[in-house]
């Protein structure tokens, strides 16, 4: 049935002279991840480190100081230990220790470094645990934003996702399409009664094809490697996934339509992708841009993406509520693609 | 019915310091049904001629029709029913022979299977060769194939045997041949005479972006007025003007260039004798001579006073 079917002999072309080019394959799926990889190791979260607290057990009433210590050690950044006469001074004073606790009549002496922060940071917290204790009012309710969906991890995924969409729907389809315009091979489909829509769309899904097996790799690695979830429906991401191989592809066709050259079409991507990096939110969130700008960077392609993937993966948002970006994009795959199908050249 | 092919004033510059008139007011009409050759020189305008017709270029000035129709307002029909091999057919080079054709076959309505195509140009061993690993002369066959596979009506091949061998030569004409006795139109270029006069019904020599003689191989080589070439070279090289020959029995035109003498002759038999005799009285001796039929290449180098290989 596909035999003779041009969109799909142009897609078969694509792909086959795709994998019959080890190196391209290499660099279209291990480089993502090897840059996932990095960056995941680079902002990785940090185990919480302990600090040491020394408590001077032969000094005031013990059944106190065993108090204070369960109370102390309930706390799970702190270490206590407990010492005799005065070697919490040397411990102190050589660093072996951040904080000490001595007993006296009136209450009790807290002996920190003021100079080391953590040793500052000791005295805080137990000052907090100790006052706590003393005063009910108000209650305090302590709570910790550490579980999986607000780390860094789980915010530069979204980004890291957006990010390969964009240079994968770009750079696959603007170097192919300028590589093939300095190899003169579209001279000769020219010469043809093949449909110059078909070409175009041809290369934009088989550049899909490529893509979206690219970006679900990068999430599978982040699940596995960092656990990164998905708290939205895997549909949800998936046809955002799909949606943003598309835009970005066709925006790939409008920035390679006319360049002769290779370093052109270079030049032109960079510009196009680089501003998008930057302002996009890919690394921090792009709201940290003045309100001025906002409409601006709102209106990116690559905004729209990262937003819309974060809504999904970290807030659990669905298609309907993320219409807006959704809407974005598709405008940015279409209205390109249009152009670029009038002003290609083909020679 | 109208011709495959009519091409009225047909003007191509090409803009640039100074611009090229690569075409010059060219004029042509080819008739269905008809094989018809293109001869000039390197640069006389016959790619640019052939693009123009094909619709990979646009006339800077002049009038085209194909089949009837014009490139404005019928490109998708014409490219339906036109077969095409470029000077130099460029296709990916991670594909394989049969994937190409089947590619090109995907593009028209009708046709030929990908592998009747390559059949035809005897390329079938190659079918699964990436093109990167074909011979010139091969790849020369699959643009060939990628021409014919969707049965076109008319067929446009620009020097389509330059490179092969002379057996893949005789195949191609083969091909052609049998194009043409099913009633379709061929118009091709090239540069071996014998070619143009075997294969073509009728030829135009191009020179500077013009037609400079237009008709069968036979009627163009009866112009000259004579059949046959006397050509030969004095020992020594001496400085003798053409005009002293031109006057004997039977010789219609002399001419000389870098040493070599051309003589075109009617009856050989009345010339060489009174050619031996003339060389005699000049006190010359001969280095080399050789008596043949005159050929479209004397045509050209009659109308031109060039030799057609290296005309520039
Ligand atoms: N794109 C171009 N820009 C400028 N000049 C060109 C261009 N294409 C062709 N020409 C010039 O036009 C002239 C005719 O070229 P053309 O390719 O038509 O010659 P040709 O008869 O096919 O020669 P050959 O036998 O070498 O193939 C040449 O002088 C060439 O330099
Ligand atoms: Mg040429």
């Amino acid at each position: 049935m596909f035999r003779y079917s041009p969109l799909f002999q142009l897609m078969m072309a694509r792909l086959r002279e795709f994998y019959r080019e080890p190196a391209a394959v290499f660099w279209v799926y291990c480089f993502p991840l090897l840059m996932a990889m990095a960056l995941g190791i680079a902002f990785r979260d940090r185990p919480i480190e302990r600090i040491t607290v020394d408590i001077r057990e032969d000094a005031g009433s013990s059944e106190a100081i065993t108090k204070l210590k369960a109370t102390l050690a309930a706390d799970e950044r702190l270490e206590v230990k407990g010492v005799t006469g005065d070697e919490w001074r040397k411990r102190l004073r050589s660093g072996k220790t951040s904080l000490a606790i001595v007993a006296t009549d009136k209450g009790i002496e807290l002996w920190d470094e003021p100079n080391r922060p953590e040793s500052v940071l000791a005295r805080h917290a137990v000052e907090a645990v100790v006052y706590k204790q003393v005063s009910k009012e108000p209650a305090v309710d302590e709570h910790h934003l550490d579980e999986t969906g607000s780390r860094y991890i789980d915010f530069l995924l979204p980004g890291l996702l957006g990010m390969n969409l964009m240079g994968g729907g770009l750079w696959g389809v603007g170097y192919v399409l300028a590589d093939m315009r300095v190899r003169k091979l579209l001279k000769r489909f020219l010469a043809t009664p093949m449909k110059r829509r078909d070409f175009l769309l041809s290369i934009m899904f088989s550049r899909m094809l490529f893509t979206v097996p690219e970006v679900c790799a990068l999430l599978l690695f982040g699940y596995v490697m960092f656990d990164v979830k998905n708290a939205g429906s895997v549909f949800s991401l998936l046809t955002l996934i799909i949606l943003g191989a598309a835009s970005f592809s066709g925006l790939g066709l409008l920035v390679a339509s006319r360049a002769k050259t290779i370093e052109t079409v270079s030049g032109l991507m960079n510009l196009v992708m680089l501003p998008m990096y930057i302002v996009s939110g890919v690394f921090f969130s792009s709201e940290r841009f003045p309100e001025a700008v906002q409409p601006i960077i709102q209106a990116l392609p690559l905004t729209a993406m990262n937003d819309a993937l974060r809504g999904v993966m970290l807030e659990g948002k669905t298609l309907m509520e993320v219409r807006g970006e959704i809407f974005v994009l598709a405008g940015w795959g279409f209205v390109p693609f249009i152009i670029a199908l009038k002003i290609f050249r083909w020679r | 019915m109208p011709p495959a092919i009519l091409c009225e004033n047909l003007v191509k510059t090409f803009p640039g310091r100074p611009p090229v008139e690569a075409v010059k007011g060219l004029n042509l009409t080819v008739n269905i049904g008809e094989c018809f050759g293109l001869l000039g020189p390197n640069g006389a305008g016959k790619t640019t001629t052939l693009e123009i017709l094909e619709g990979l270029q646009d006339p800077t000035s002049g009038r085209v029709e194909i089949l009837g129709m014009n490139w404005a307002g019928q490109a998708h029909i014409i490219r339906q029913r036109i077969g095409i091999s470029l000077q130099e057919t460029r296709l990916a080079d991670k594909l394989t022979v049969r994937e190409v054709v089947t590619m090109f076959r995907s593009f028209y309505p009708n046709g030929i299977e990908a592998d009747e195509a390559i059949a035809r140009v005897s390329l079938e061993e190659k079918a699964r060769s990436y093109v990167v690993k074909l011979s010139g002369g091969q790849k020369q066959r699959l643009a060939v194939a990628c021409a014919i596979v969707g049965d076109p009506d008319l067929l446009f091949l620009d020097e389509p045997t330059t490179g092969l061998d002379p057996q893949s030569r005789r195949q191609l004409w083969d091909i052609i041949k049998s194009f043409r006795d099913a009633g379709k139109t061929v118009m091709l270029t090239t540069h071996y005479m014998d070619e143009a006069e075997r294969l073509c019904d009728r030829v135009a020599v191009v020179d500077k972006g013009q037609v400079i003689a237009l008709g069968t191989p036979n009627e163009l080589i009866a112009r000259l007025g004579g059949q046959n070439i006397i050509e030969f070279s004095l020992d020594g090289d001496p400085a003798l003007d053409a005009d002293r020959f031109s006057k004997l029995p039977s010789v219609i035109s002399a001419r000389v260039q870098t040493g070599q003498f051309g003589l075109t002759v009617g009856e050989p038999h009345l010339a060489l004798p009174a050619l031996m005799n003339e060389l005699q009285r000049a006190g010359q001796s001969l280095a080399t001579l050789n008596t043949r039929h005159a050929t479209l290449e004397d045509v050209f180098v009659n109308l031109t006073g060039r030799q057609l290989r290296d005309a520039d």
